[in-house]
C-alpha cells in the first residue's frame, strides 16, 4: 500500500489539490503531477540547484523537500516570473548578459537570484553576488553573464543600497 | 511580432592599430564587401532565451506520454565479474513494476564501433551485459515500472549472482592485468605508430637540448547539467519507433539503433528536443537509449528513462584520462628540432559508437604539434582498455592535453636554455608568411594569428599590470604565477579529414534546407543539433543576411531525423562552419529565386536586384522596390504571373564539406596559491581569440567563457576516481568538484579575426577552444607560482595537496625542471 | 535517485513528535530541514520506514539569551543564525554560519538538524563541542540535557535515542574570543578540515584555550594544545606552534579530498588561522 496524502498548495498563485505519495519529491510533484516542468532536476542531492524554487518565499532545493511537505504552502517557480510574454527585469537581464546557454540550470538560477535580490541587504557587489550564485552549478556560461545580470538587477532594484 | 532593436553592425574588435592592425584592415574590407544589411557580427539577442527564461523550454523529461513506463537499469556492483544468473522473480512482484528485461529478452543486442585499421581490435558493447560485466555500473537488466520510484524499487530487487574478478583500473597495470575482453593482448585496443620520421632518433641524439618529460590528465565527466535521457514510443501510424533523446547527434543515434536492432533506418525516428548541454557526452550512442527504443518497440508502449546524476557520473561515458611520455629536441636558440611522443589513453571497457575508442589517441597523435613547427615527428598512440566506463569525445578531445604537453615543453626548454619562454614560443610558432603551412603530420593549417595573439596577450597583461601584481603578491608571501598557452585547434572536420581516421561511419558533411513560406517567413532545417550554442540565433543571422529579412523571421528546425537530411549533429566545433555554410548556400539559392521573381516583376536585370531590410531594391533605380513578402506571395499564389519554367515554391538545399579550419588563441592567466592550504585561485584570465569572422559576439564570448571554465575545472578541480577494484569514488557532486561561481573569475576576451578561406562567411569553429587552452595556461601559471620551489608539475588536476607538498618540500631535495 | 517508500507523519507539537517516534519504532526518523537526510534518502543510503515531520512544530525557532546562556531552538535555520543579532560573546555563531553549505541550504536547514545528523565536519557540531553546549532532548522519559562533548559518537551517530528529539541547544557561556575556519576546495562544500577555537587572553598572554577539529576523526575532535598555548604570548608564533602541535596530535583518514598527511598540514594552517581570528575578534 502506498502512503498517500491529499494536499493543497498554491503554485504561482494557482490553487492545486492533489493526492501525492509520501516519498515523491516536491520537484517531481511540481513537474510531473502539476506540469510545472520549468523546475529542472540536475542532481537530486542538493548540490546543483537546478530545482531551486521559492517555498513560502524561501529558496529551497525542490529535490530535498517532499511534495507532501508543501501542503498549505505557497510555491513560486520560474513559470511565475514573467508577465505573459513580458520577461521580468531579471529574466531580461539574463538574456542581455548572456547568462544562459543550454537553459537547463537557468530556472534554478533565476529563483536563487530572486531570493537573493529580495533580501534587504542584497548588494550589487560582484563578490557578494558571486558567493550567492555559487549555490548553483552551471556548466555552460562560466557564470560571468549570470553574475553580471544579477548585479544589474540589484543595482536597478536597490539603487540606494548598492555598494 | 516584436523586432529586436539591434542594428546590424560589424564586430568592433579590440585589435590595436600599428603592427597588429592587419586584422583591422581585414575587418574594414569585410565591411565594404558586405555593406550594411548584414547581421553577421551583430550581438543579436538569442532567440532561444525567451522560452528558457520562462521555464517553457522542452527537455526530454518534460515530454510526457500517457501510460509511459519508467525505466531503471540494474547495474553491476563490480568492476569486473562473471554473471552467473539473473533472477527477476522478486522484482516483477514489486508493486508498480511491469517488466524486467535482460539481454536474453532482447536477443542479446550490441553496438559495434569499427575502425578499418589493422591496429584496431573491434569489440562489441552489449546493450545489457550477458555473461560478464566489464565495469561498475554496467547495465545488466532494465526494470520498467509505473513511475521512477517503483522502477528503482524493482531494480533493487533483481537478484544477480556475480563472481567478481580482479579488475584492471589503470594504464600502468593494464598490460599485465587480466584481459578486459577475452584474448585482448596487453589490453590494447588500438596501437598506432604514426608519422615515424627516420631522422628523428638522430635528431634527438644530436640535439643540444633534449627534454624528456611525462604528462598526465585525470579521467573526467563532461557533466552536462541535464544528464542523458530518452522517451521512446511506438507510432503505429508511421510504423516507427520514435525516440525523443537528449543527444547531440540524432542521425547517428538513429543509425546506432537501427544497426543494433537490425531495423531499417526509416523505422526509427530520433527527435532531440531542447538538450541541456552535451560537451561530447551526447555525441555517441548510449546503450540505454537503444535499450529503451527496443523496449518501446517490443512492448508497443511509451518508455522513458532519465539518467540520474549518480548514473551520469558512474555509468555514462567519461574521457580525458591520458598519459604522455615525450622527448623533444631543441637547438640552443630554443627552436624545436624534433618530437617523439608515446601516448596512452585509458579508454575504459568499450569502444563508443560510432567514434570508437581510437578517437582520443588518434587525435592526440595526429595533432600534437599544434601551433608549432615540428620538423621531425613520431607519435605512438594507444587506447588501453580498463574496467571503467567507456569514453566519449569530451569537449576538446585530447587537445587540452596536447596543448598542455607543447606548452610545458616550451617552458621546460626555455628554463633549460635560460631563455624567455614567450620568445621560445615565438621562435616555434607557425607565423605570418608561412601559411598555409603543412606540418609533420600532414596537416595543412589555414591562416591564423598565432604570433599576433601571443603578442597581443603579452602586451595586454603587461599594460594591465599583471606582472607587477604578481610581484607584489609574491613580496607579500603569496605564491603567484602567470601562465600562457598558445594553440590552434582544427575545427569543422569535413569528410576528407575524418576519412583519415578510417571509421566504419565517416562523419563530415552536412546539409541544410531553406524554405521561405508565402508570408516571407523562413524555415531552415539542418542536420546539426545545437544544445546551448545559440544556433537558432546564429543560423538565423546567416540566412537573414542572405535573404534580406530580419533574423526574427527565420526559424531553425533541427534535431529531427524525419525533418532533416542525414546530418552528423553538433560536435567538434563544426556546426556554424559546416551547418552554417550549408544554410548560407541554400539561402543564396533561395535569394537567387527571389531576385529572379523581383527582376521579372520590376522588369530589371536580375543582377541589379538587392535583398535588404525586407525588400528587393534595384541598384541605380531609387524607388523601384518590392516587399520580400510580396515576392513570396507571388511565388506561391501567383505562380502563373512568372515566366514559364520558373521553379515552384521558394526552397533550396545546400551542403558543405570543408577540409577543416584552424582557429587559434592565446590564453593568459594569473593564479595565486594559498601557502597554508595549497589551494590555487584563478585571479585573472585573458583570452585572445581568433575564430575568424565572428557571427554573434555574445554567443562566441559565451562559448569561450564556458569553455575556459571547463578547462580551469580540468586543471584544478575535477577528477573521476576509481579504486583498485574498479569501484567509483566520484559518484556525487560532493566528490566530483565542478566549479561554482566562486571558483571562477571574470574572463576577459579580445578578438582577432582571420577569416576562414573555406567558409562563405569566414567563420571558423570555436566551441572547444576555451577548454583546450585553459589547462595548459593554468598549469603553467601554477608552475610559475611554484618556481621558487624548483618543483615542476606536469599533471592535471593539480590538487591543493600537490601544491602544498611542493611548497613545503625541502629545497635541497628538489631537482631541476 | 528516488527514495524508498516511507510513511509520512506530521507532528504539531513536541509531545506528538515524541509519541510518533515511540509508536513508529526505531526505523522512524525526524524530518526537519531535510538538507542532509533527503539526499541520503535519494541515494537510498538512508531508508527510514517513517518520517516524522517537525517543520511545523511551533516555538522551536528562536535564539534566546538568558542567565543560562544562549539558547537556540532546534528548528532555527542556519540563515536565521547567520542574520541574528546575538550578544557579544556569541558572535562566533553567526560568523561561522557562512561556512554552512550554500544560501538555499542555510535557508532550509536547521541548527538542531545539523546536531542530530552528527556530521564530523558540521560547523554547529564543532562549535557545540568547542563551547561545551548542552543538547536538550525530549523523549518519552522526559527531558534531558546531554553535554555536546558526550553527544557525538562517530559518523552520524549520537547519544540521542531513536525516540528522542532535539529541542534546543544551549550555549552556557560566552566565548568572546572564538573562531571557526575551514577548508574545502569549493565554496560551500563540506570541510576537508575545520578548526574551531576559543581563547582567553590576559595581559597579552594566552591563559586558556580550547580547540576542536573537524574532518580528522569520526566525531568532532577535541585537541589539547595547551602546551603550546597556555602561558604563551598571544601572537602569531604561538598560534603557529599550536597549529603544529595540533597537527602532530591527530591521525586523520585519507580520502579523495585529501590524504591523512595533507589533512594534518591543513589542521596546522587552520588552527593557526582560527587562533589569529579569535585573538582579534
Amino acid at each position: 500500500m502506498k502512503d498517500v496524502h491529499l494536499i493543497s498548495l498554491s503554485v504561482n498563485g494557482n490553487e492545486h489539490e492533489l493526492v501525492v505519495e509520501s516519498r515523491r519529491t516536491l520537484a517531481d510533484m511540481l513537474r510531473h503531477d502539476l506540469g510545472y516542468t520549468g523546475t529542472h532536476l540536475g542532481c537530486e542531492h542538493g548540490i546543483c540547484g537546478a530545482c531551486t524554487i521559492l517555498l513560502d518565499d524561501q529558496p529551497v532545493r525542490a529535490c530535498l523537500v517532499f511534495g507532501v511537505q508543501a501542503d498549505g504552502c505557497e510555491v513560486r517557480t520560474v513559470e511565475g516570473l514573467a508577465d505573459g510574454d513580458q520577461l521580468s527585469d531579471l529574466q531580461q537581464a539574463f538574456s542581455d548578459r548572456h547568462g544562459l546557454q543550454c537553459g537547463f540550470c537557468t530556472p534554478g538560477f533565476l529563483m536563487l537570484a530572486e531570493a537573493y535580490l529580495s533580501e534587504a541587504d542584497s548588494s550589487a557587489d560582484p563578490e557578494s553576488v558571486r558567493e550567492a550564485m555559487a549555490s548553483n552549478l552551471c556548466r555552460c556560461t562560466g557564470y560571468q553573464g549570470i553574475v553580471e545580470a544579477v548585479c544589474d538587477v540589484a543595482r536597478s532594484r536597490h539603487p540606494a543600497g548598492s555598494t | 511580432m516584436t523586432r529586436f532593436a539591434v542594428k546590424a553592425t560589424l564586430r568592433a574588435t579590440n585589435a590595436p592599430t600599428g603592427p597588429l592592425g592587419r586584422t583591422g584592415a581585414r575587418m574594414a574590407r569585410e565591411a565594404k564587401l558586405d555593406g550594411h544589411g548584414t547581421w553577421i557580427g551583430a550581438s543579436v539577442p538569442r532567440k532561444e532565451d525567451g522560452r528558457m527564461l520562462r521555464g517553457s523550454g522542452r527537455f526530454v523529461d518534460d515530454v510526457e506520454r500517457y501510460g509511459a513506463l519508467h525505466a531503471a537499469f540494474v547495474r553491476s556492483p563490480y568492476g569486473s565479474a562473471t554473471v552467473n544468473s539473473i533472477d527477476v522473480a522478486a522484482a516483477t512482484g514489486i508493486p508498480g513494476v511491469h517488466h524486467v528485461l535482460t539481454a536474453a529478452d532482447l536477443d542479446n543486442p550490441y553496438l559495434l564501433a569499427v575502425l578499418e585499421r589493422d591496429e584496431f581490435v573491434p569489440t562489441t558493447m552489449p546493450l545489457l551485459a550477458e555473461s560478464e560485466v566489464r565495469h561498475a555500473a554496467e547495465p545488466v537488466a532494465v526494470v520498467l515500472a509505473e513511475d521512477p520510484y517503483a522502477a528503482e524499487d524493482g531494480a533493487e530487487a533483481v537478484e544477480i549472482d556475480f563472481t567478481p574478478r580482479q579488475a584492471v583500473t589503470d594504464l600502468d597495470t593494464a598490460p599485465t592485468g587480466p584481459n578486459v575482453h577475452s584474448g585482448l593482448a596487453d589490453n590494447c585496443l588500438v596501437d598506432l605508430t604514426m608519422f615515424d620520421d627516420d631522422r628523428l632518433d638522430g635528431v634527438l641524439a644530436d640535439a643540444p637540448l633534449t627534454v624528456e618529460a611525462e604528462f598526465s590528465s585525470a579521467r573526467l565527466a563532461a557533466l552536462p547539467m541535464e544528464g542523458r535521457g530518452c522517451l521512446a514510443e511506438w507510432d503505429d501510424r508511421d510504423g516507427q519507433v520514435v525516440l525523443h533523446a537528449s543527444t547531440q547527434v540524432p542521425h547517428q543515434l538513429r543509425s546506432g539503433i537501427a544497426q543494433a536492432l537490425g531495423l531499417p533506418e526509416s523505422t526509427v525516428r530520433v527527435i532531440a528536443p531542447d538538450v541541456g548541454g552535451g560537451f561530447g557526452l551526447k555525441c555517441v550512442v548510449g546503450r540505454e537509449e537503444v535499450v529503451i527504443a527496443a523496449a518501446a518497440a517490443r512492448l508497443r508502449r511509451p518508455v522513458k528513462w532519465v539518467e540520474d546524476r549518480q548514473e551520469n557520473l558512474t555509468a555514462s561515458f567519461h574521457g580525458h584520462e591520458q598519459h604522455y611520455a615525450v622527448r623533444a629536441a631543441f637547438d640552443t636558440t630554443g627552436r624545436l628540432l624534433g618530437l617523439a611522443a608515446d601516448i596512452r589513453c585509458d579508454v575504459g571497457a568499450y569502444s563508443a559508437f560510432p567514434f570508437t575508442c581510437a578517437v582520443e589517441p588518434l587525435m592526440a597523435a595526429t595533432e600534437l604539434p599544434g601551433a608549432y613547427k615540428v620538423p621531425a615527428y613520431r607519435a605512438r598512440g594507444r587506447a588501453i582498455a580498463t574496467n571503467k566506463p567507456p569514453t566519449a569525445p569530451y569537449r576538446g578531445v585530447s587537445r587540452p592535453q596536447i596543448v598542455l604537453v607543447m606548452e610545458r615543453l616550451m617552458e621546460k626548454a626555455a628554463a633549460a636554455l635560460d631563455l624567455d619562454p614567450l620568445e621560445v614560443r615565438r621562435r616555434n610558432l607557425i607565423s605570418e608568411g608561412e601559411f598555409p603551412y603543412t606540418g609533420a603530420s600532414g596537416i595543412t593549417y589555414d591562416e591564423g594569428s598565432y604570433r599576433e595573439s601571443l603578442d597581443l596577450a603579452e602586451k595586454t597583461v603587461t599594460e594591465a599590470g599583471w606582472y607587477s601584481e604578481r610581484d607584489e603578491l609574491r613580496a607579500a608571501g603569496i605564491p603567484a604565477g602567470i601562465g600562457f598557452s598558445c594553440f590552434s585547434e582544427r575545427t569543422a572536420y569535413g569528410t576528407p579529414i575524418m576519412a583519415q581516421r578510417r571509421m566504419g561511419m565517416t562523419p563530415g558533411y552536412d546539409t541544410a534546407h531553406v524554405r521561405m513560406d508565402p508570408t516571407g517567413e523562413v524555415i531552415v532545417t539542418t542536420g546539426t543539433c545545437g544544445h546551448g550554442q545559440g544556433h537558432e540565433t546564429t543560423f538565423a543571422q546567416i540566412v537573414a543576411t542572405r535573404l534580406g529579412v530580419h533574423p526574427d523571421q527565420v526559424r531553425l528546425r533541427q534535431g529531427d531525423t524525419d525533418l532533416a537530411a542525414y546530418g552528423w549533429g553538433t560536435f567538434g566545433s563544426r556546426s556554424i562552419v559546416i551547418g552554417g555554410t550549408s544554410a548560407r548556400r541554400a539561402a543564396d539559392d533561395v535569394a537567387a529565386q527571389l531576385r529572379r521573381i523581383a527582376a521579372h516583376l520590376l522588369e530589371v536585370d536580375e543582377s541589379d536586384v538587392r535583398l535588404m531590410h525586407g525588400a528587393a531594391t534595384v541598384r541605380g533605380v531609387p524607388g523601384a522596390s518590392l516587399e520580400i513578402a510580396e515576392l513570396a506571395r507571388t511565388a506561391y499564389f501567383r505562380a502563373h504571373t512568372l515566366p514559364e519554367g520558373s521553379e515552384h515554391g521558394l526552397e533550396a538545399r545546400g551542403s558543405a564539406d570543408p577540409p577543416g579550419t584552424f582557429s587559434n588563441a592565446c590564453h593568459t592567466v594569473l593564479v595565486t596559491a594559498d601557502p597554508g592550504t595549497g589551494a590555487v585561485r584563478v585571479r585573472r584570465y585573458l583570452v585572445v581569440e581568433d575564430c575568424g569572422v565572428v557571427i554573434n559576439p555574445l554567443v562566441v564570448d559565451g562559448q569561450v567563457r564556458g569553455g575556459v571554465t571547463q578547462g580551469i575545472a580540468a586543471a584544478l578541480y575535477e577528477r573521476i576516481r576509481y579504486d583498485g577494484d574498479g569501484q567509483p569514488n566520484s559518484a556525487t557532486l560532493m566528490d566530483y568538484l565542478a566549479p561554482t561561481a566562486s571558483e571562477i573569475c571574470p574572463i576577459q576576451i579580445t578578438h582577432l579575426e582571420t577569416p576562414c578561406p573555406y567558409t562563405e562567411d569566414g567563420a571558423k569553429g570555436m566551441g572547444e577552444g576555451g577548454t583546450i587552452g585553459a589547462p595548459a595556461a593554468v598549469l603553467n601559471a601554477v608552475n610559475d607560482a611554484l618556481a621558487h620551489t624548483g618543483v615542476a608539475m606536469d599533471h592535471i588536476p593539480v590538487r591543493p595537496e600537490d601544491v602544498l607538498s611542493s611548497l613545503s618540500r625541502p629545497l635541497a631535495t628538489v631537482g631541476g625542471t | 535517485m528516488k527514495p524508498a517508500a516511507f510513511t509520512y507523519h506530521r507532528a504539531h507539537d513536541v509531545r506528538e513528535a515524541v509519541e510518533l517516534l515511540t509508536e513508529l519504532g526505531d526505523e522512524a526518523k525526524i524530518l526537519a530541514g531535510g538538507q542532509s537526510l533527503a539526499p541520503m534518502m535519494n541515494f537510498r543510503l538512508a531508508r527510514p520506514s517513517a518520517l516524522v515531520d517537525i517543520t511545523r512544530v511551533p516555538g522551536l525557532d528562536y535564539l534566546r539569551h538568558d542567565a543560562d546562556g544562549l539558547r537556540i531552538g532546534a528548528l532555527t535555520t542556519h540563515r536565521a543564525v547567520e542574520t541574528a543579532g546575538v550578544p557579544d560573546g556569541f558572535r562566533v555563531l553567526p560568523r561561522a554560519a557562512r561556512w554552512v553549505g550554500h544560501y538555499p541550504i542555510r535557508c532550509r536547514g536547521t541548527f538542531g538538524g545539523s546536531i542530530a545528523h552528527g556530521d564530523p565536519t558540521s560547523e554547529w557540531c564543532l562549535l557545540a563541542v568547542l563551547l561545551e553546549a548542552g543538547i536538550v532532548l525530549r523523549g518519552p522519559r522526559g527531558r534531558r540535557e546531554v553535554p555536546a562533548t558526550e553527544f557525538f559518537h562517530g559518523f552520524f551517530a549520537t547519544a540521542a535515542e531513536p525516540d528522542e528529539m532535539i529541542v534546543e541547544i544551549r550555549f552556557p557561556g560566552a566565548a568572546p574570543r572564538a573562531a571557526l575556519t575551514e577548508f574545502a576546495q569549493r565554496q560551500g562544500d563540506f570541510a576537508v578540515v575545520a578548526a574551531a577555537v576559543s581563547l582567553t587572553i590576559e595581559d597579552g598572554v594566552c591563559s586558556a584555550a580550547r580547540l576542536v577539529l573537524g574532518g580528522v576523526d569520526p566525531q568532532p575532535a577535541v585537541v589539547d594544545a595547551d602546551q603550546a598555548l597556555v602561558g604563551r604570548s598571544a601572537n602569531e608564533t604561538t598560534w603557529r606552534a599550536a597549529g603544529e602541535l595540533a597537527a602532530e596530535s591527530i591521525d586523520p583518514p585519507s580520502d579523495g579530498h585529501g590524504s591523512g598527511a595533507y589533512r594534518k598540514r591543513l589542521a596546522a594552517t587552520l588552527v593557526s588561522r582560527a587562533f589569529t581570528e579569535a585573538a582579534t575578534s
